[in-house]
């Protein structure tokens, strides 16, 4: 997983200065389209690690092969100062840059296509006025012919790309709650990019929920299980309330779980800055969403694994790895420490059908985004040198049935498949963003 | 060539606790604030990395975190006509490294200071005549008293998430905590960390001994707690590896656990790991600073301009830099001239080891760094001196550490230290022995001090700090009163065996080989008179006022409490001073 440095206040400072400028720009709208880049959080995959915001650079890997963001500051040479409105709004919304060259779709015009037009012109004032320019050329993918020629993709965007939206939206804040969530979550922040399933072509099988109940049912992604958003038992959001979406949007961590992998960028360039009307209109929507097969029932604590852990009594193998490894922190009762240390207990990661997140941070450890509502960054050691796969099996199995989950148990097989997929992942440079298959 | 870097408002120098706070408050004021730290970069989840941080021998006995000896160090003799002789590893005193400092791997035990410490010398001559204070003892009153400090007690304990409970709420006093300290305006952060067995037994014998015991505060948090700063701590879990190491829980106070994680992100703050400053430069009238000389990291001489410099490394790295930049005029023992270096002092250590009836079972693997149970009837100004003869007082407390095999495996004197009667006499003793510390206060004397070693340099070829310390008896005489009255408890709790450990004896010579104490204080001492002092109330130069000087090195003598609560009281006093002050009016903030 890439990391990223990049500060809100560089960000801040970039604004300010740009803003300062000669060019008379409405200050409002510029503000207003800095919000809305936040929310399609542009300068994850637009800045290179320890890069100028939004200058490109930054390596993403796909099947084909490694392509690299663009330069999308103002700069008339290598950004998109050139660009007018219309090349603009073509570029974000359908996936056609100015010079007529169709842009993979790593980068989700799939998504942005339902962004308002209203919303675009703001997004573009910010981009040509709140923007500092960088002369940055764009760097060439790394993708072999025949594979290299774009124009293929007219025939994917005309299957799969949407047209782009034009009647207003829900504004922030606005009555109807339901839709400016749904306008958040299937537009600018594009959740389905990483949480639907991919189909034969990469194509996400469900755009909007109107598509079926693919749409944001959770799919592999980096190695990592973007898990299911909908509420549909024990590895979505079920279990969570409004408020718990809303504190793990804004904070990065609720009571039940922090986020990891991807989500950890995502909370800390985008919904970290999301206001608490758009966060709580994202929960109400997601927890609109039905379960894929009906709602599975509730997960209900049992005491029979803490007992076992504190007496010793009847403990698996596992339970002994939990207790020399997890339990200083986890606790015997997998309750953890309210945002501190994440609970294992009834947790919809921890009963996710396939354990790959699970497994994953057992053997790498993870680190908490610090955000501003929540700063302390606090971290899982990686135990990956010092359990073996079985170890790691056990342990996993051990977390997945104990307190009253009800996950299924992990071989060590799957843990050394993991474990292979880590090692030979993509490198802390790059990101990988449309491949769909874990391994 | 010496490479220039652009100016900042502010530099630090060392980033412990005290270069956290006036980070953290003096970018808050807006200023561009630059740290220079000589050690590494550390942070939780690289040096408190769980399991492998739980290494009594890397740690406890190989020291990884403290300071390089070899690179650096003090010399130390007892007499100021002794040759001194480099301190080569690590004893009497565990001197910290990198960032956090020794703020990282403290044990967390978070005092206040009684307020008659603060006023000492007045305190002692009005109660027993100004006869009492024996000639050669240099003991003086803090320019600041209690009720200033005390809303800076409140603040630091506050961001650490201390635990505790208060004894004397606005004067109302409250059972289970201090009757005898000063008047606290909040009740403690997060409540008391459990006690465990040995500290219940303690609290009990101390009563039926008429004592007063209470639960001893812990800056490691009993329960999560977020701070003021927004920054959340994890809650103790009893692992007992606190001192000596970084804490996985994020549960002890450190500057990683509660101002890191805000100030780092912070655009208008800079750290510089692995840059060992110098000297304070001066400008040709040698009253103003010009910034710091430092070499970085890749042995490059920088100097770095600043408006404002702030000395906020340990108390004995401080005092030194103070000497090698020419700033105050050094202390001479043989004529009483000069400040800078006098007053230094320490703690007297002790102890009363209790063996308890076979069968006990303390279990001491369950362990806090701090915590437990503490009496302070013979601290401070508590108890009638009048009779007794000697200065000062002692802070006494069981805490159970833990019950590591290396350090923590006790057996009654006489044992042998090896083979199977030892093996058995440790089986005997582990769940059966406790130990209540004794922690003595050391005045201030004339013929202790601190100065520039003449011979011994460090790798950067500057002269080391020599140390010219040696107990004197009215220690050693302290000491004696406080093991016989906290043998009452002993004796109260029905111990098999019980027997005082003071390192402190009359006669005895300072042994640096032993571990005491890293409680060393003075040699840039806070005062109302410049000619007496190097700092004035307010923590300032008294001759170059843009140079402040943080931590213990500011205390006229040493008390039997802990030091980091003042030291991190004071730092954010003077942070106060300089924002609301200062920065106003640059310039003196105090009139000599």
């Amino acid at each position: 997983m890439m990391t990223r440095h990049l500060s809100a206040a560089a960000l801040l400072v970039g604004l300010a200065s740009a803003s300062g400028g000669a060019r008379a720009a409405d200050d409002a709208q510029v503000a207003r389209g800095a919000y809305i880049a936040r929310a399609g959080d542009c300068v994850a995959c637009h800045t290179a690690t320890g890069g100028a915001p939004f200058a490109g650079g930054l390596a993403i890997e796909t099947p084909m092969g490694r392509i690299y963001s663009t330069n999308i500051t103002p700069d008339p040479e290598t950004g998109i100062g050139t660009y007018d409105f219309a090349a603009f709004d073509r570029a974000v919304r359908g996936g056609v840059n100015q010079a007529g060259h169709r842009l993979y779709p790593a980068m989700p015009y799939p998504s942005y296509a339902r962004v308002t037009p209203d919303d675009m012109q703001a997004l573009y004032a910010y981009f040509m006025h709140g923007v500092k320019p960088q002369h940055q050329p764009d760097r060439a993918a790394d993708i072999p012919w025949p594979l290299s020629m774009r124009w293929p993709l007219m025939f994917w965007d005309a299957m799969f790309a949407p047209s782009p939206a034009t009647v207003p939206a829900a504004a922030s804040g606005s009555a109807d709650q339901l839709a400016r969530g749904r306008y958040l979550v299937v537009g600018l922040e594009h959740c389905g990019s990483c949480h639907t399933p991919r189909g034969f072509a990469l194509q996400e099988k469900a755009l909007t929920d109107a598509d079926g109940a693919a749409y944001l049912s959770g799919a592999p992604i980096d190695g990592w299980l973007a898990k299911s958003l909908r509420s549909d038992g024990p590895d979505g959001l079920s279990a969570w309330s409004v408020q718990d979406i809303v504190t793990f949007l804004k904070t990065g961590r609720n009571n039940q779980v922090a986020a990891f992998g991807g989500m950890k960028d995502v909370v800390a360039h985008s919904t970290q800055y999301l206001n608490d009307d758009d966060l709580t209109a994202i929960a109400l929507y997601l927890k609109s969403l039905g379960g894929k097969g009906g709602a599975a029932p509730a997960l209900r604590p049992d005491a029979a694994a803490a007992t076992a852990l504190r007496t010793g009594h009847g403990l698996p193998r596992g339970g002994r790895v939990f207790l020399d490894n997890c339990a200083a922190c986890h606790r015997t009762g997998g309750q953890g420490y309210d945002g501190v240390f994440p609970r294992l207990a009834l947790s919809s990661v921890v009963n996710s059908a396939d354990p790959m997140s699970l497994v994953r941070i057992v053997l790498e450890g993870s680190r908490m985004a610090p955000t501003a509502g929540a700063p302390a960054a606090f971290g899982m050691p990686g135990l990956g040198w010092r359990l073996d796969d079985r170890d790691v099996a056990d342990v996993v199995t051990f977390i997945r049935t104990s307190w009253g989950n009800h996950g299924a148990p992990v071989s060590a097989q799957d843990v050394a498949r993991i474990r292979r997929t880590i090692n030979s992942g993509p490198t802390p440079e790059s990101r990988n963003t449309v491949d769909p298959s874990p391994s | 060539m010496t490479v220039t870097m652009k100016k900042k408002d502010v530099v630090l120098i060392g980033f412990g606790w005290t270069g956290a706070i006036l980070g953290q408050e003096l970018t808050e004021a807006g200023l561009d604030v630059l740290a220079l730290e000589r050690g590494e970069m550390r942070d939780t989840p690289t040096d408190a990395r769980y399991p492998q941080v739980i290494d009594e021998l890397a740690y406890s006995i190989r020291g990884k975190l403290y300071q390089d000896l070899s690179r650096e160090t003090v010399t130390v003799r007892h007499g100021v006509d002794d040759l001194a002789v480099p301190y080569r590893q690590h004893g009497s005193f565990l001197l910290g490294n990198g960032v956090g400092g020794a703020g990282l791997h403290w044990n967390g035990m978070h005092y206040r200071v009684l307020p008659e410490e603060l006023q000492l010398r007045t305190r002692y001559e009005q109660r027993y005549g100004r006869n009492f204070i024996p000639e050669g003892m240099t003991i003086r009153d803090f320019p600041v008293t209690y009720d200033e400090l005390e809303p800076f007690f409140t603040r630091f304990e506050y961001v650490c998430g201390t635990s505790g409970k208060a004894g004397n709420l606005d004067g109302r006093k409250i059972e289970g905590g201090n009757p005898f300290e000063g008047p606290r305006s909040k009740d403690y952060p997060t409540p008391p960390l459990h006690n465990g067995y040995g500290a219940d037994l303690v609290w009990k014998g101390a009563v039926e001994a008429g004592f007063h015991p209470y639960y001893a505060p812990a800056a490691n948090c009993s329960t999560p707690y977020t701070n003021p700063y927004g920054v959340r701590l994890g809650p103790c879990n009893f692992c007992g590896f606190c001192e000596n190491y970084a804490c996985y829980m994020y549960s002890k106070a450190s500057p990683q656990t509660t101002i890191l994680p805000v100030l780092l992100r912070k655009p208008n703050f800079e750290l510089r790991p692995r840059s060992q400053v110098l000297k304070i430069n001066l400008d040709s009238t040698g009253k103003k600073a010009t910034g710091v000389t430092y070499v970085d990291a890749k042995g490059r001489e920088i100097f770095q301009p600043a408006d404002l410099v702030i000395v906020t490394a340990y108390q004995m790295h401080n005092v030194r830099l103070l000497l090698l930049s020419g700033i105050g005029k050094p202390y001479n023992p043989k004529t009483g001239e000069g400040v800078v270096g006098m007053n230094y002092a320490y703690q007297a250590m002790g102890g009363v080891e209790v063996l308890l009836p076979s069968g006990t079972r303390l279990n001491p693997f369950i362990g806090t760094g701090a915590g437990g149970v503490s009496v302070d009837d013979v601290n401070g100004d508590q108890f009638d001196h009048g009779p007794l003869g000697f200065v000062g007082g002692a802070s006494v407390r069981h805490v159970r550490l833990g019950g590591r095999p290396i350090q923590m495996t006790p057996t009654v004197p006489g044992t042998p230290k090896w083979g199977s009667a030892w093996k058995s006499a440790v089986k005997d003793t582990y769940q059966r022995e406790l130990h209540i510390d004794l922690s003595g206060s050391v005045a201030a004397y004339q013929d202790v001090y601190l100065d520039l070693d003449p011979t011994y340099r460090d790798a950067y070829g500057q002269p080391l700090l020599r140390l010219t310390y040696n107990w004197h008896d009215n220690e050693a005489r302290l000491m004696h009163h406080v093991g016989d009255r906290i043998s009452e408890i002993a004796k109260a709790m029905n111990a098999e065996k019980y027997w005082v450990t003071n390192r402190v004896t009359p006669g005895a010579k300072y042994d640096v080989r032993f571990y005491q104490s890293t409680h060393t204080t003075g040699g840039a001492i806070m005062g109302a008179d410049p000619r007496t002092s190097v700092v004035n109330r307010y923590l300032q130069s008294w001759d170059v006022p843009n140079v402040f000087v943080m931590g213990a090195s500011a205390f006229p003598q040493n008390m039997g409490y802990n030091p980091t609560g003042l030291v991190g009281a004071l730092a954010y006093w003077s942070a106060k001073a300089i924002r609301e002050q200062y920065l106003k009016n640059p310039g003196p903030l105090v009139q000599a």
